[in-house]
């Protein structure tokens, strides 16, 4: 096992180090000239080249990855001349645009997304799995009825949606929250009560559509295992139906669930874009979207790229890890 | 010796999208402790069903059961069918236990051996889990397991079909119940490790004295182990007696029947099989009168059509083998030598 | 027996494990292992043992649905082992298989007629008379109603399914029939309307049969020849009588010994060998004779060296260095 996890993580931070090879790739092959967007009018040649060498744009695109990973471990420093600023260890790049360190934009940025996903994860398995567990054990009656209305209502509600009625008819009209506050970052470790209230809804709003389908997974997986023949013989040993449950269903119903949560948790650090604009949490998907769409700020784009894609990867890696965990089939021979 | 459980008037049936199964209907039997009752039937017979419901195993919410089934425990008797599900389960595990045919997905794939024979001893005994997992051991070495205090923390996968029966033998009698429902145990595995596991299901009999009901479809598996035998179906018993009885003298058309269908080992020599025409009756749409009525040869020697009329009593003769036939055992025997079926 | 119809010298098929994930293992699994006999015309050869003992690897080899490791295979005097698939397809019509399970082995949305009539479209044959005719006649050739042509598997029984399974098998009249486990999955009672039905069959149109089966009562009932098999090897082969009245292996016996006899009074008296252990893998099949380790008669030698396959007598082989008997 100590094996497997070690070959797993030298093969993982190899593929992060392509990812991150591929992400400077893919944007050097990009038609436009991220040196010419930034300008609405259009540049004169001389900003141009300012620009391509302030953007790191002027040496080929192997030693533009290569700077970046040294970057990583020993910071660096960007532009020429006068225009110079360092980084310090970790630099994610420098944005021209905000004048400031991407790492520091990060650094801002990161908590919130996370504070957004770990919250809607807890939510959306603790009502998800829950509600399926219940429809799964009163199938075919009201419960079971119920939860098909709720999974066929979570899942047709794209966020938008949600989390626009969210915030005008409870937000706003009950005034859960002073319009103020909306989106201010509180620590959880240093305001609790308002991390929770800046929180709350934004999580809510994303956690049910993935309540929805966690209801529909987790229903069908409980009602599959409940026909294996192991429960039978669980039955057979003379324990109570609740035991039963508890330990033995759904310790083999979570394995599965384990995996799709630990992708579903990953995919939201490309941020949950849509969320975070409605309620103007200053999150990763929000910096994003501003960057590709607005300022065309090339740093940013590319640290969100790979923040987003090495997450996939790790998760990924934890998921296996866990399930091998859960499961000793795939551990032992 | 006395009898432990005895089934009385027994009928299960359930609803199904296509209409009322009746699995079975009317039966009854008895086994003492240290006794052997094999039941055999094929597909659809109702075997597993009466037995099923004997344990409390049915779907509560769906099946229809009438009947009773008494366990003479020592404190006294109790009917499993009316009882409270709540005391029936406390029974389950401690005075009845039950292993089923396939080995291979009967145990939790996630949780060890030795902690799923330990959960099954602990629910009705008191003590900690190094107790539980000691008793385990204990239980792993008494049905042939090697190493068992190695083998005790490995999981089911770890374990060939035949050890897992083992396993599941082993979590069954973990608390010395009076009765082993066995519901096709050997089905599923090589007959050389049939052979095996029969055998230490006999020596455990003389061990525990225990009461033991083998259900099976194979007849050779019967007379190997069977001290009495009751014959199913559809649903129905059509024969129970002393296992000899139902061997040498068997008062029942279907028993005959299926005596001379099969192949032997030991009679070597391609004499063409006497198969019995037709196939078992739909539990759906069972018909009017006796369930064998379509296939049985026998029909003819009957009063005009009582057979497609009326179901058949089960009379009881000597020695308590009893048969369900509008024919007497002296006439079943008798044209049985006419019809070419005489063992 | 005057020609062979199925020649099979020394034929082994190998499976290579790799696994790369959390479970690493690596090794060969040799489920068949050097294994020689043959099929005459119009006989039937059972082909018996226990789990991983290689017998349906045998049979799927044989038709071509593995490819051999090695060894050869004669089918109809052809050397066939290399055969591609282009050269295999005009045979096939000559060799046909019935499966175990009834219940998974006939489409489920085709109707009974089309599952018979694709083996008449795949070889391009037109029976004379039209293709249904042809149809009818072999449901009713096993037993099964006509009319029910255009019905769905699913309307049927087990043992009837089994029976469209075979008639699928008759269609393009096969000199071979390869069967594995046809009736395992029956109803007792089906069971011998089932064999019956085999058996008529191969009086009728001299089919030849490769019977693949752990079920020794039936493998008795219907064989001219056993083949015992035992981790990929042949412990012995004999006609049917010889081999259930006196076998000279150690495995044989302990085999025969193992089945249980529907007869009371001969169960009560006979002597039983029953065997210690269990199977060994076969992805680690023990050093000398693969039988040694459960075979109470084991001696240095068989745990050294492995038995060759020897004919004692005319279509009688045994493998072992101390067989029983004489």
């Amino acid at each position: 096992m100590v094996r497997y996890v070690g070959k797993r993580l030298f093969y993982t931070l190899l593929l992060m180090l392509f990812v991150s090879l591929t992400v400077y790739f893919i944007f050097d092959l990009l038609p436009s000239d991220p040196a010419r967007l930034g300008c609405v009018k259009g540049c004169p040649d001389s900003t141009v080249e300012l620009n391509r060498i302030k953007l790191g744009l002027d040496v080929p695109v192997i030693e533009q990855w290569w700077r970046f990973i040294l970057g990583l471990f020993q910071g660096r420093s960007y532009g020429t001349g006068d225009a110079t600023f360092s980084c310090p260890a970790p630099a994610l790049g420098y944005s021209w645009n905000r004048h400031a360190c991407v790492t520091d934009v990060i650094k801002e940025t990161f908590p919130v997304t996370l504070s957004l996903a770990l919250g809607a994860l807890f939510m959306w398995l603790a009502l998800g799995v829950s509600l399926g567990i219940l429809a799964a054990r009163k199938k075919g009656k009201w419960q079971d009825k119920a939860s098909t209305v709720f999974v066929l209502v979570g899942t047709s509600l794209p966020t938008f949606i949600t989390g626009i009625m969210v915030v005008l008819f409870i937000v706003l009209q009950f005034n859960v929250v002073d319009p103020l506050e909306i989106g201010i970052w509180h620590s959880p470790f240093t305001d609790p009560v308002g991390w929770l209230q800046t929180f709350f809804f934004p999580c809510a709003t994303l956690a049910l559509a993935y309540a929805a389908t966690y209801t529909r997974f987790t229903r069908s997986n409980v009602i599959e295992i409940s026909q294996e023949d192991y429960i039978r013989t669980a039955r057979a040993k003379g324990l109570s139906e609740k035991v039963i449950l508890r330990k033995h269903t759904l310790r083999a119903a979570i394995a599965p669930i384990v995996t799709m949560a630990g992708m579903d948790f990953a995919a939201l650090f490309g941020g949950a874009v849509i969320t975070e604009s409605i309620f103007s949490l200053n999150g990763l998907g929000k910096l994003s979207i501003k960057a590709v769409t607005e300022t065309f700020d090339l740093p940013i784009i590319v640290a969100t790229t790979l923040i987003a894609s090495s997450f996939v990867v790790i998760m990924n890696l934890l998921v296996d890890i866990a399930y091998a965990y859960i499961d000793p089939r795939v551990r032992t021979k | 010796m006395s009898n432990f459980l005895e089934v009385q008037n027994l009928s299960v049936s359930f609803p199904t999208h296509d209409g009322l199964v009746k699995a079975s209907n009317d039966v009854s039997f008895n086994v003492a402790l240290g006794e052997t009752l094999a039941i055999v039937g094929e597909s659809g017979s109702g075997k597993s069903v009466s037995n099923l419901a004997v344990m409390g195993l049915h779907n509560p919410n769906s099946t229809v059961i009438s009947g009773q089934a008494f366990l003479n425990l020592e404190s006294g008797p109790i009917d499993v069918i009316s009882a409270p599900a709540e005391s029936v389960r406390k029974l389950r595990g401690k005075e009845m236990a039950m292993i089923f045919q396939d080995p291979m997905s009967a145990l939790h794939p996630f949780y060890t051996v030795g902690d799923q024979i330990a959960e099954a001893w602990l629910l009705h005994n008191d003590g900690k889990k190094t107790d539980a997992i000691a008793r385990a051991t204990e239980m792993l070495n008494l049905v042939g397991i090697p190493d068992a205090h190695k083998r005790v923390n490995e999981f089911p996968h770890q374990f060939s079909g035949g050890m897992r029966q083992r396993v599941m033998i082993a979590m069954a009698l973990v608390n010395n119940p009076s009765l082993l429902i066995a519901d096709e145990p050997t089905t599923a595995l090589d007959v050389t490790v049939q052979a095996q596991i029969l055998q230490l299901l006999g020596k455990l009999q003389k061990e525990l004295n225990m009461a033991i009901i083998l259900i099976t479809h194979d007849l050779g598996v019967v007379a190997e182990v069977a001290d009495r035998v009751a014959v199913m179906y559809g649903g129905r018993i059509v024969e129970e007696g002393k296992v000899d009885d139902i061997f040498y003298n068997s008062a029942h058309p279907y028993t005959r029947g299926l005596l001379n269908s099969i192949p032997r080992v030991d009679k070597v020599g391609s004499h063409r099989l006497h198969a019995i025409p037709g196939q078992p009756p739909s539990l759906i749409a069972l018909p009017k009168g006796c369930s064998f009525a379509a296939r049985c040869e026998y029909k003819r020697f009957t009063q005009g059509s009582i057979c497609n009329e009326s179901v058949p009593a089960l009379t009881v003769g000597t020695n308590g083998h009893s048969a369900r036939c509008h024919l007497t055992p002296a006439q079943v025997v008798q044209h049985s030598l006419e019809i070419g079926t005489g063992a | 027996m005057s020609e062979n119809i199925l020649e099979l010298h020394d034929l082994s098929k190998h499976f290579e494990i790799n696994n790369k994930g959390i479970r690493r293992e690596k090794g060969v699994v040799k489920a068949v292992d050097g294994v020689t006999f043959s099929v005459g015309k119009g006989e039937t050869v059972g082909l018996v043992g226990e789990s991983g003992c290689g017998k349906t690897t045998v049979g799927r080899t044989v038709m071509k649905l593995y490819e051999p490791t090695a060894g050869k295979m004669i089918f109809e005097g052809q050397d066939i082992t290399n055969f591609s698939r282009k050269e295999m397809k005009p045979l096939r019509s000559r060799m046909q298989m019935i499966f175990q399970d009834p219940y998974s082995s006939l489409n489920p949305r085709h109707t009974v007629g089309s599952i018979i009539e694709a083996s008449f479209d795949i070889h391009g044959i037109k029976p004379a008379g039209g293709v249904e005719a042809e149809i009818k006649l072999l449901l009713e050739r096993v037993g099964l109603n006509p009319e029910h042509i255009n019905r769905f598997p699913h309307e049927f029984s087990g043992g009837q399914r089994q029976r469209i399974g075979i008639a699928r098998a008759l269609a393009l009249r096969p000199q071979l029939i390869v069967a594995d486990e046809p009736v395992s999955a029956l109803d007792v009672s089906i069971q011998a309307q089932v064999v019956n039905l085999l058996d008529d069959l191969q009086k009728e149109l001299g089919l030849s049969y490769l019977f693949v089966a752990h079920d020794l009562s039936v493998v008795q009932h219907i064989s001219d020849r056993v083949v015992v098999m035992y981790l990929g090897k042949v412990m012995e082969i004999a006609p049917t009588a010889t081999l259930f009245d006196n076998p000279r292996h150690p495995y044989t016996k302990a085999l025969l010994s193992a089945v249980p006899v529907p007869d009371p009074k001969i169960e009560r008296t006979r002597e039983r060998i029953v065997l210690q252990g269990d199977l060994p893998s076969p992805m680690n099949p023990p050093e000398g004779c693969v039988f040694n380790t459960r075979c109470w008669k084991a001696k240095d030698l068989c745990r050294t060296k492995a038995p060759a396959p020897v004919e004692i007598a005319p279509n009688q082989v045994l493998a072992c260095h101390f067989p029983e008997g004489k």
